[in-house]
């Protein structure tokens, strides 16, 4: 991947059942299968709530794009772990999204809308 | 706040340059087993990882040439770097390696708490300060620049979206809740109404706010969705309370944390008297 390449993040949501487990699931699987880089985590809100500092190395990335849930959820626990997210940040929703929306956003070679734009 | 951050391990799972590919279906359970454990997984397959090296241990995975995974040493001498071998091992005995490698290290897991806290929406704030004033747990205060702020996320009760069904302005969610708009969803302006509901905490003292508030709401009710109701709230509100006072199982701590009809009071009166003063600031500059 080329450095220009955005940083992708997904999050599993493990520490509540709230995010459908076949959504993220096949996002995982269509993350691995595209053969890219991607960080993943346990849980966002988890660390938010103890306001980890690897939010603030994810948030400064210059192009993020987030595997998550609902973007004004996203954008407000960066914001409340005093890390907030970039304009250009895009948070894909596997609360409401599929899979196949999902992976083709944060694999797509042009700009993902940012956060407001990307609610579905 | 909570701010013990147990983090020992970061896990690369790769197949870059060297290793061999894994089988197409195991990176991402071997990642998923591992991520509802707790631990976060990169994903290396071209090229550097997307995120630089932190203070973590380093815990690469892999398979590699005569099941020899190589030694690698961080240039800087900072941190430690592992390397282990995968090939053929099931998900659940690469889970047991990454466990044993941890060892006793301290971990923060799922299943062992819910991140539960208000987050607040400050593009639809308008800094009323009525979450102050409702939540009796402490949660929020206001910070320097008398700006409201979640400031006590451990104060919160677990499964409580109350204050977030009161705010006028549907700018508390719950990102852990089932339904929107208090999970984050989209607002459906003409659902939420712009029913400014007031909640004066000091009506418990005079009695019953929770008959006050449902007369109030009734006006209101056909402007609210139901998700989004004050009668809602404080039946969780209540509920909360009943909870903590029945359960003959509760630390002596909670217990203690549960307001008196004096403490109320006196919550009451330093919640508005924040309220109050935050606002003057704002107003005189």
């Amino acid at each position: 991947m080329p450095d220009s390449s955005p940083t992708l993040l997904y999050c599993r949501c493990a520490y509540a059942q709230v995010v459908p487990s076949g959504v993220k699931n096949e996002v995982l699987q269509r993350l691995c299968d595209a053969g890219v880089n991607f960080e993943t985590v346990s849980d966002l809100c988890e660390m938010a709530a103890h306001r980890d500092p690897r939010l603030a190395a994810l948030s400064q990335c210059s192009s993020l794009r987030i595997a998550a849930c609902y973007p004004r959820a996203v954008k407000g626990l960066f914001q409340q772990a005093g890390t907030p997210l970039s304009a250009n940040a895009a948070v894909l929703n596997m609360r409401n999204q599929t899979a196949e929306d999902i992976v083709g956003q944060m694999l797509a070679l042009e700009p993902v809308p940012p956060t407001e734009e990307s609610q579905s | 706040m909570i701010t013990h951050i147990h983090r020992p391990l970061r896990v690369v799972l790769y197949e870059g340059q060297g290793a061999i590919p894994l089988h197409a279906e195991a990176p991402a359970k071997v990642m998923a087993a591992l991520l509802d454990k707790g631990y976060a997984v990169t994903r290396a397959a071209n090229g550097a990882p997307a995120m630089p090296h932190d203070d973590r241990n380093l815990l690469l995975l892999g398979s590699f040439p005569e099941q020899k995974a190589p030694e690698i040493e961080d240039a800087e001498g900072q941190i430690k770097i592992d390397t282990r071998d995968i090939t053929g091992l099931a998900t659940e005995d690469i889970v047991s390696l990454v466990e044993k490698t941890r060892g006793d290290k301290p971990m923060n897991e799922p299943g062992k708490w819910k991140p539960w806290f208000p987050v607040i929406d400050y593009s639809r704030c308008t800094n009323c300060m009525q979450c102050l004033s409702f939540c009796l747990f402490d949660v929020y205060g206001v910070s320097e620049d008398n700006k409201i702020q979640v400031q006590n996320n451990d104060n919160c009760k677990t499964n409580c979206p109350a204050c977030s069904r009161v705010c006028p302005e549907v700018a508390i969610m719950f990102p852990k809740y089932q339904a929107g708009p208090i999970n984050g969803d989209e607002i459906n302006e003409a659902e939420a109404g712009r029913e400014k509901i007031k909640v004066d905490i000091s009506s418990l003292l005079g009695g019953d706010i929770y008959s006050a508030l449902k007369d109030r709401s009734a006006a209101a009710k056909s402007r609210f969705g139901k998700e989004r109701s004050p009668d809602k709230a404080l039946d969780e509100r209540k509920k909360c309370l009943t909870k903590l006072v029945g359960d003959g199982f509760i630390p002596a701590d909670v217990l203690a944390s549960l307001p008196s009809p004096d403490e109320i009071l006196r919550k009451a009166e330093v919640a508005k008297a924040r309220a109050a003063t935050a606002l003057a600031n704002i107003a005189a500059s």
